[in-house]
């Protein structure tokens, strides 16, 4: 990793002024991307457009961190019937709030990487599903899709060509759920969102039974980089195993929290304190979750030389997720932020399997109970019990979101959790 | 209840609603969305409509009535505060936020003003991690960075039917940028 990566300039929301107006964009090299592999479909063929996009190694922004290039190639060849691409715009991961910057400062890069994503896997019909709360960004972002179906970057023969992509943007209405990737296909058909049992996978039976590829909004706002400036200049972005620029939400015990974008693989504790601003109030820092609430909680004493990359992150313990970081400081107090996380994924469980509908259930009471200053020792071990139990045996991953925090806030904290049950005992006897 | 229906305009809503989507039942969610903001909350009997409008089963619109929870299952007060209490804003004191509103307004989260004023929900997080602690009126603006100043301004406002506007929270480095560009 360079050394000046302070000085990166923003490339998926670079800094000029209402670069959402479609002529503004486009006068900034906007659109570039696509015309490039319309006007040159015989060196842009689609599998070329995808074999880039592989190389380039665009690692999902969804949380799963999949090469995107990869995922593609899963698409089967086209029958004449439809397929589609659903991106995801449901953003609920607690302390992730990055996609709805792209909607709002730049969603034709954005719409640029979908109509590039549909074009090398033969889409004809693109969904953007949003969270029903981003009403406000659903508006800004629609009023991008109509400039762009006024421009003939949407819609029938795109800039005279025989290719024709029709983008709908939909919304949802409150489910952290559906931005599983199979939820969101059953909430798209306007159903409530229970994941699907895979296999099937999407690129088979997708939405309406049909070849589907889901991406994320922030790794689809990649791809104009990687057609514009090659796979190996993207590829050459920040880490080596997971490269290119990330919008990296900063929350919780900071001075400047916001979005900020750097590539990958910067020093934790450099966006900590140097971006933004250090601990709130001078004081020291306890903790960090690195990329939303799902991904295992790191001890200050932990994040010495971490940088924000799948391998850095995962040799210290933890996960890259979303890049959502929440900070938290000295006096925080990590039983409660423990039970806070449990309680919003036994809200949030779709009550489909047994272990993590009532394995949620009881992670939220007992540590209610040893918030309450009521627990004993051993519901420490039940917890971790009721974890292991949960783990791998669910349809969807949320039942592993809502067990990974648990285990290892506990084991990390394992002081804090005894002291608290500890006490509670005394005040028994 | 009176007879409820959609006027000429609301069904060209939703017919076009519907041809975002191979099937008409697709659209439950939008058709839902509708009716909500026309009669408030989505009731069964507003359900029922949604149902014979898509020409779905009643029970399909209920299933999805009922697990969204934007979906207002009963009559709420003329403004909804749903106040984040989840991680981030957990952190920065969304739930003393919260407790203020409660004491102000004399009701607990859950509940509405005996006036059909106000009423206050404690819900998940919203993505706006970064501009806590923080709210959302009726499931439309959001009112960031919230202290209890702010929180009474809001409320006198939406007293006098004045609806907060729309905050654009830039990327804080190009503002850093900017003000450094313009000093
Ligand atoms: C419980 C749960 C919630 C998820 N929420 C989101 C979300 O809000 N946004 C998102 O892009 N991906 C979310 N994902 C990941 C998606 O299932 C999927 O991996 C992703 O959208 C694929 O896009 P990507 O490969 O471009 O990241 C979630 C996964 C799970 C298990
Ligand atoms: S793991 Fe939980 S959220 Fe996922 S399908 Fe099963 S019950 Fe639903
Ligand atoms: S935690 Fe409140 S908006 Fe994300």
């Amino acid at each position: 990793m360079a050394q000046d990566w302070k000085s990166f300039e923003p490339l998926l929301i670079p800094d000029i002024p209402n670069l959402q107006q479609i002529e503004v964009y486009e006068g900034n090299g906007g659109y570039d991307a696509l015309k490039k592999i319309l006007n040159d479909q015989n060196e842009w063929s689609r599998d070329n457009v995808v074999n880039e996009v592989k190389q380039a190694n665009i690692r999902g922004r969804g949380g799963a961190g999949f090469n995107a290039g990869l995922k593609w190639s899963f698409m089967p060849d086209p029958d004449g019937g439809p397929r589609y691409l659903a991106c995801n715009g449901d953003e609920s991961e607690p302390g992730t709030f990055k996609d709805r910057k792209i909607f709002e400062f730049n969603p034709h890069l954005f719409i640029e990487g979908a109509l590039i994503a549909a074009y090398a896997m033969t889409i004809d019909t693109i969904y953007v599903y949003i969270r029903g709360e981003y009403i406000s960004w659903v508006e800004k972002f629609q009023k991008a899709v109509d400039d762009a179906y006024e421009k003939g970057y949407l819609g029938e023969n795109i800039m005279g060509t025989d290719i024709s992509i029709d983008l709908e943007v939909t919304y949802g209405a409150g489910a952290y759920i559906c931005g599983e990737e199979t939820s969101m296909l059953e909430s798209l058909e306007g159903k409530r969102g229970y994941p699907r049992v895979k296999p099937p996978f999407p690129a088979q039976k997708g939405l309406w039974g049909r070849p589907t590829t889901i991406n994320n909004i922030e790794t689809l706002a990649n791809v104009p980089l990687v057609i514009n400036n090659g796979a190996q200049w993207y590829s050459d972005l920040g880490a080596e195993e997971h490269p290119g620029p990330v919008l990296y939400g900063i929350s919780g015990h900071v001075n400047q929290p916001g979005v900020y974008e750097y590539p990958t693989g910067v020093p934790v504790l450099e966006l900590i304190n140097d971006v933004a601003g250090g601990i709130r109030g001078g004081k020291d820092l306890k903790a960090l979750i690195p990329g939303g609430s799902s991904t295992p909680v790191l001890r200050a004493d932990q994040l010495e030389g971490v940088t924000m990359n799948s391998d850095s992150l995962k040799d210290a313990g933890s996960m890259m997720g979303t890049a959502g970081m929440v900070v938290m400081d000295e006096d925080t107090d990590m039983v409660d932020v423990l039970w806070r996380i449990a309680h919003f994924y036994h809200h949030e469980s779709c009550g489909q399997c047994t272990p993590c509908r009532e394995g949620t259930g009881w992670l939220e009471k007992v540590l209610l109970k040893i918030k309450n200053g009521e627990g004993e020792m051993k519901d420490l071990d039940l917890l971790l019990d009721v974890g292991n139990q949960m783990e791998g045996r669910t349809i969807c991953a949320l039942a592993d979101a809502a067990v990974w925090p648990v285990r290892h806030t506990i084991n990390r904290f394992r002081d804090e959790f005894e002291a608290r049950c500890k006490k509670s005992t005394h005040a028994v006897a | 209840m009176a007879e409820l229906s959609f006027t000429e305009e609301e069904l060209k809503e939703i017919e076009q609603l519907k041809a975002k989507f191979p099937t008409a039942k697709a659209a439950t969610l939008q058709v839902l969305w509708v009716a909500q903001r026309k009669y408030g909350h989505v009731e069964p009997e507003v359900q029922n409509l949604v149902a014979e409008t898509l020409d779905v089963p009643k029970s399909h619109v209920h299933g999805v009535a009922s697990f969204y929870t934007q979906y207002y299952k009963e009559e709420k007060g003329k403004f909804v505060l749903d106040v984040c209490t989840c991680l981030s804003c957990q952190l920065c004191g969304g739930y003393d936020i919260l407790h203020h509103l409660e004491e102000k307004l004399g009701i607990e989260a859950g509940e509405t003003t005996d006036d059909g004023m106000f009423s206050i929900q404690s819900v998940e997080c919203l993505g706006a991690c970064g501009y806590a602690p923080m709210l959302q009126v009726t499931n439309g603006v959001y009112v960031n960075n919230l202290t209890k100043e702010k929180v009474d301004t809001l409320i006198d406002n939406l007293k006098n039917g004045k609806m907060p506007e729309f905050e654009s929270m830039a990327m804080p480095e190009l503002e850093k940028r900017n003000q450094a560009a313009s000093e």
